[in-house]
């Protein structure tokens, strides 16, 4: 699937990728996650990372947050390395936007000041015009009448959604999801694909982990198969769903779409 | 006082709930029957041990040979209305040092248990200076602070130490306290789930920005019973200040005592003391009952 890039969104055309993972290594303690994980997500373009649970998804994401320090290799955004420590990495999450598998909101804000905090706070904007952007995006994702309320007044779904405003909301250079639908109730996830799928036909960069094959085959620009903290092959979701090369990957898949359908 | 409040939830269908009526079935009515005769049996039985006890207690207490003695020295009615005044303006000077102290504790508590959070090598002096001052204060018995604070400090004889007790009462009750509450604080910074410091330094607040905006607010929310607990404690020790001569309820009370003779006025401070710490009790239990709500209601995160 192919998407044109809306004319005028962050102008300059370049070649170099938007992120850019160069053998990250990651282990905790003695447990090596990662074995050196190259990838690259190309401007307004989605990858879907897949994988069994435990095989480094979760992991990879949270190294290109910077919400772990890698063990090695590099992290890239726009060409910069900003894994290098000498980099302020406070000033390198606000270009990123995550979005966690258990939503993370802050329950003592309302959805409006959960959306709001970081434009506010971290990037110095004017509460009313940001407050304008928070309440546009709310109702954007069905959540306009919401904004007012606490985090633990609304459903697994309701929650999700906000918290893919709340990374919006800070335009962040590349969308980092990390299992965004794992912990809802089947009836919920619909509406939270829904949201992901409507933001990247925008034109937003998205690096995601997900169990959700079929949404990761129609979304997804390249799909990549993790295992082991190994990346074993990426692709168009044509052929890595279609004609996978490795036979881990095909019994993988043959488990997941089996299980999904019997 | 909210438990009472809370009646056992009876199923109350009527037309405005399903739209159909619903009348309980016949085992269900004997059910209800059987459990009313319970619960009447059960509060007649406390309402008939209570009494007995009572009796047998006041009469043990009144028939003990020395009553009558003990009656005119702790009990006296005419000593506590003529000592009801001094102790009642004794009692102005422990309220005083009661809410300064109170905020000074919140405020060094708050900013001990910061410091003992911070990360980074620079700042394991301070980090070492906080934890051992915690565990210096939460082990030395409360006199003894009192006495080194309020006969040691002005024995310097250094230029502008105060001499005051109210001052140095304060000081010693707000250097014990805060180690508690230190601690009280520490638990709740670290009760917050990580997965909130994730939350927002993804969002790129740095550390102090999360700690000041995420984490303590949180924090606060989980160590506000604990917290209220520790006020009605220091509710009753500001009356220890009595030992270096502040002239408090409990000073006032012994002067009389020692012109007296006669033991009442302690009791009196006592129960000021105590009608002092009943309406923060109470709020300590409803404010804990409210977190517990939460709680429970909000249990997905």
């Amino acid at each position: 699937m192919r998407r044109t890039p809306p004319l005028g969104r962050s102008g300059r055309a370049r070649d170099e990728p938007v992120l850019e993972l160069r053998g990250i290594v990651k282990a905790f303690g003695a447990h090596m996650v990662l074995h050196g994980i190259d990838l690259a997500v190309d401007e307004h373009r989605v990858v879907a990372l897949i994988g069994a649970s435990g095989s480094g998804k979760s992991t990879l994401l949270r190294c290109a947050g910077l919400l772990e320090t890698v063990d090695d290799g590099q992290v890239l955004l726009d060409g910069e390395d900003v894994s290098d420590p000498r980099v302020d990495a406070d000033r390198v999450r606000r270009r990123l936007g995550v979005v966690f598998q258990a939503y993370n909101l802050f329950p003592h804000l309302s959805v409006l000041d959960n959306v709001l905090l970081a434009p506010t706070v971290v990037h110095g904007r004017s509460k009313a015009e940001a407050r304008e952007e928070a309440h546009a995006l709310l109702s954007r994702v069905g959540l306009a009448g919401k904004a007012g309320e606490y985090p633990d007044r609304l459903s697994g779904g309701q929650q999700q959604r906000v918290a893919i405003v709340r990374a919006l909301a800070v335009h962040p250079r590349v969308l980092l999801l990390d299992e965004i639908t794992s912990a809802l109730d089947p009836e919920l996830v619909g509406e939270v694909l829904a949201v992901v799928r409507e933001v990247a036909a925008q034109g937003m960069t998205i690096l995601m982990a997900t169990h959700e094959m079929d949404f990761a085959r129609s979304v997804a620009d390249t799909v990549a198969f993790l295992d082991g903290g190994v990346l074993l092959e990426s692709g168009p979701p044509a052929q890595l769903f279609g004609d996978p090369e490795h036979p881990r990957t095909r019994q993988f898949l043959s488990r997941v779409t089996g299980a999904g359908r019997s | 006082m909210a438990v009472r409040r809370r009646r056992r939830p009876r199923p109350q269908l009527t037309a405005g709930t399903t739209g159909a009526h619903w009348a309980p079935s016949e085992l269900e009515l004997s059910r209800r029957a059987w459990r009313d005769r319970r619960t009447r049996r059960s509060t007649l039985v406390a309402v008939l041990s209570t009494l007995l006890f009572a009796v047998a207690a006041y009469l043990a207490v009144t028939s003990a040979p020395g009553w009558p003695r003990v009656r005119a020295t702790f009990f006296s009615w005419p000593v506590a209305v003529d000592s009801f005044p001094e102790i009642l303006r004794g009692l102005w000077l422990n309220l005083q040092v009661l809410v300064v102290g109170g905020v000074l504790v919140l405020v060094v508590g708050l900013l001990v248990a910061s410091v003992r959070t911070l990360r980074g090598p620079a700042l394991a002096p301070l980090r070492i200076v906080a934890t051992a001052y915690v565990d210096l204060f939460r082990g030395m018995p409360l006199i003894i602070v009192l006495y080194l604070v309020g006969f040691g400090f002005p024995a310097l004889g250094l230029e502008g130490m105060p001499t005051s007790p109210f001052v140095l009462g304060t000081t010693a009750i707000v250097l014990v306290y805060s180690a508690y509450v230190a601690e009280v604080f520490r638990a709740g910074i670290e009760s917050v789930h990580p997965s909130q410091r994730s939350a927002a330094r993804s969002l790129g607040l740095t550390h102090r920005q999360t700690m000041r905006l995420v984490v303590l607010p949180q924090a606060l929310r989980t160590v506000t019973p604990a917290l209220l607990n520790d006020f009605v404690a220091l509710q009753k020790d500001v009356g220890l200040i009595s030992v270096l001569g502040a002239i408090d309820a409990v000073r006032s009370a012994q002067i009389i005592v020692g012109q007296t003779f006669n033991f009442t006025p302690y009791i009196v401070a006592g129960l000021l003391f105590v009608l002092l710490a009943v309406p923060s009790a109470r709020l300590a239990d409803a404010v804990s009952a409210r977190a517990r709500r939460r709680q429970q209601s909000g249990s997905l995160l």
